[in-house]
């Protein structure tokens, strides 16, 4: 995946390096790119990420069917060209491959916003402890620590049974507790960075905090997050589709992948393509994003230089 | 040293529990609906009765402080939904379910875990390497929620070697299926894990020396390298039994064993506060003397740690 970042906001060692790296096109993240590339098997979950995204998005359009009707004359339906059932139907006769797709957006969209979630308290958090020290610190590590003590899935799980199936309240659910990570991986990185050179230079020039925190602490957290990010989306994926499984995400008609194999999981003694399908497609996202995360932790470890 | 430090561990826990058992409680209160919700509304004067015997009828403050005090007597509540019962004797009868469930599923996981992936280490960038981590990338890919019902499929539905479920009354034969479905993604995980530092172990001076020193290469693994770099597979234990607790939830229900999980859910759904609570406060307990352990053994494998 690509990292919206150019190269001469990194300065890794001082501006002077900076610009001789610039000029040579061999920054941190130049770098990282030319080593992504090379790793096949990254290039190949990219590749099939992008075309599972494409896939989701448009593969709808490529059925005559809907999400949400029901076909009562064709009940679990094997899939068929024909009937132009591409993945068959389900139980009460709606089409199986726009359903899966839209399970797919719904899914997506889950890993996606509630990583956003994280990503912003998170780095927010971890950032401000690290770059704070001393009894901020203390008492933010602290907060975060209690929190990963509790048996959060619990929690959510009670979260939805109590407020209803409510999409955004997933959103926030999952985002509030998949943060704590997060927060503790930056405010390890910005405790280092805080040592550095350049953090010092601004210092001493008299920059205020806020500014040095945005401006050289974060860019410099960036390649970290990144790959924090890609295997982050898997895990919230993951525990968005434990929640549908029990029953307790997405509302009906609507869908996630979650839903649909615990759907697919009932009936798989007669119909066992309503659990292949979406089962299959869930798998290879997870795995795709599994991948990329190790290629990006590779290709941007400055050990490997 | 040791006893002290457990008992401080223990102490600290104490605000943690806190915090759980408010935030649960306060959850499971401003819910919608009521414990005694049915079809028909019972008639006014019994609904009293019920409320005012379960002491649903204080204000909620006053209900909190009475429960976190029945609590600290170790006293759960009656449970609502199963009305003959108290939580204490459900939980003692789902507690040894998942604790088998979960203990075995750990014990298969660490097992093989380490073991495939110290075979994959030792043999590293071969073919059988790229297979076997393959097959754990792929292992981790697949939710325990998929797994279960294709191995039901498989082995229970077509093939007719192990039941699809039920507990039998604990026999082997019912756990086999569960077990595994459980075990296999944190299995994964572990093999990813123990490859990845045994690789870096591999490399080190002390291995070199060994192996200089014409040791035999099962000693050096096993013996020398497996012991360092067993470090960060410790202190994964912690969240995996975590995980491997709440996996349990859906394992539980997908397979039907009488385990807290399902208690859980079906509580939350049926506003049983006192059952739902119980579970909660023994689940937060399970983990927080779990990851006293896991410190503890931590600390008896790297001697670099002491007791604070």
């Amino acid at each position: 995946m690509t990292t919206p970042v150019s190269a001469n906001s990194t300065p890794p060692l001082g501006s002077s390096f900076d610009h001789a790296a610039a000029a040579s096109g061999r920054s941190l993240w130049h770098l990282a790119w030319l080593r992504l590339k090379r790793n096949r098997a990254a290039v190949a979950a990219a590749i099939i990420l992008g075309l599972i995204g494409l896939m989701v998005i448009f593969g709808p359009l490529l059925s005559q069917y809907d999400y949400a009707t029901p076909h009562w004359e064709r009940i679990s339906a094997p899939p068929s060209m024909e009937t132009g059932h591409f993945f068959g139907t389900d139980s009460i006769g709606r089409d199986q491959f726009v359903r899966t797709m839209y399970g797919g957006r719904m899914s997506l969209m889950v890993g996606l916003v509630a990583t956003g979630v994280a990503l912003v308290i998170g780095v927010a958090w971890g950032a401000i402890a690290g770059f704070a020290g001393g009894r901020v610190d203390n008492v933010m590590m602290r907060i975060v620590d209690i929190l990963y003590a509790l048996p959060f899935m619990f929690l959510v799980i009670l979260l939805m049974v109590v407020f209803g199936r409510n999409i955004l309240l997933i959103f926030v659910a999952i985002g509030s507790y998949i943060w704590l990570d997060m927060a503790r991986i930056v405010r390890g990185q910005t405790l280092s960075l805080r040592q550095k050179e350049f953090v010092e230079a601004a210092e001493a020039l008299g920059v205020r905090s806020w500014v040095i925190i945005w401006r050289h602490i974060v860019p410099n957290l960036l390649g970290i997050v990144a790959v924090y990010v890609t295997l982050t989306v898997p895990k919230v994926i993951l525990v968005e589709s434990f929640l549908s499984f029990l029953g307790l995400g997405v509302q009906e008609p609507g869908t996630s992948w979650g839903a649909l194999v615990n759907a697919g999981a009932q009936d798989m003694e007669f119909a066992p393509w309503g659990l292949f399908f979406p089962a299959a497609f869930l798998a290879a996202t997870l795995f795709c994003l599994n991948f990329l995360g190790d290629g990006l932790r590779d290709a941007l470890d400055p050990k490997d230089r | 040293m040791l006893p002290r430090y457990i008992l401080k561990r223990l102490l600290g826990a104490i605000p943690t529990l806190l915090i759980l058992i408010t935030i649960a409680f306060f959850l499971i209160r401003i819910a919608p609906g009521g414990p005694f919700d049915e079809d028909k509304a019972l008639p006014p004067e019994i609904m009293a009765n019920l409320e005012a015997k379960y002491n649903l009828d204080q204000p909620l403050v006053i209900q909190y402080f009475l429960y976190l005090g029945s609590v600290a007597r170790g006293d759960l509540g009656p449970s609502f939904q199963y009305s003959d019962f108290t939580v204490n004797e459900l939980i003692a009868e789902g507690f040894p379910v998942s604790i088998r469930l979960g203990v075995s599923a750990l014990f298969l996981a660490l097992l093989f875990g380490v073991l495939i992936g110290t075979i994959a280490a030792w043999r590293q960038n071969s073919r059988l390497d790229y297979a076997l981590m393959g097959s754990a990338m792929t292992g981790i890919a697949i939710p325990n929620f998929v797994l279960a019902p294709i191995l039901i499929l498989l082995f229970a539905v077509y093939a007719g070697w192990l039941p699809a479920g039920g507990w039998g009354g604990g026999a082997a034969r019912n756990m086999v299926l569960p077990v595994i479905a459980l075990a296999l993604p944190y299995m994964a995980y572990v093999a990813r894990l123990t490859r990845g530092s045994m690789v870096e172990t591999l490399r080190s001076d002390f291995v070199r020396t060994a192996r200089a020193k014409g040791l035999p290469e099962w000693k050096i693994l096993g013996k020398h390298s497996l012991k360092v770099a067993l470090l960060p597979v410790v202190s994964y234990l912690g969240p995996a039994a975590a995980a491997i607790i709440t996996g349990s939830v859906v394992i539980e229900q997908i397979f039907g064993l009488p385990g807290m999980g399902r208690y859980f859910v079906q509580g939350a759904l049926n506003r049983d506060y006192t059952l739902v609570m119980g579970v909660v406060i023994v689940i937060g307990l399970l983990i927080v003397v779990f990851n006293l352990i896991v410190d503890i053994i931590y600390a008896l494998i790297d001697p670099r740690i002491r007791y604070e």
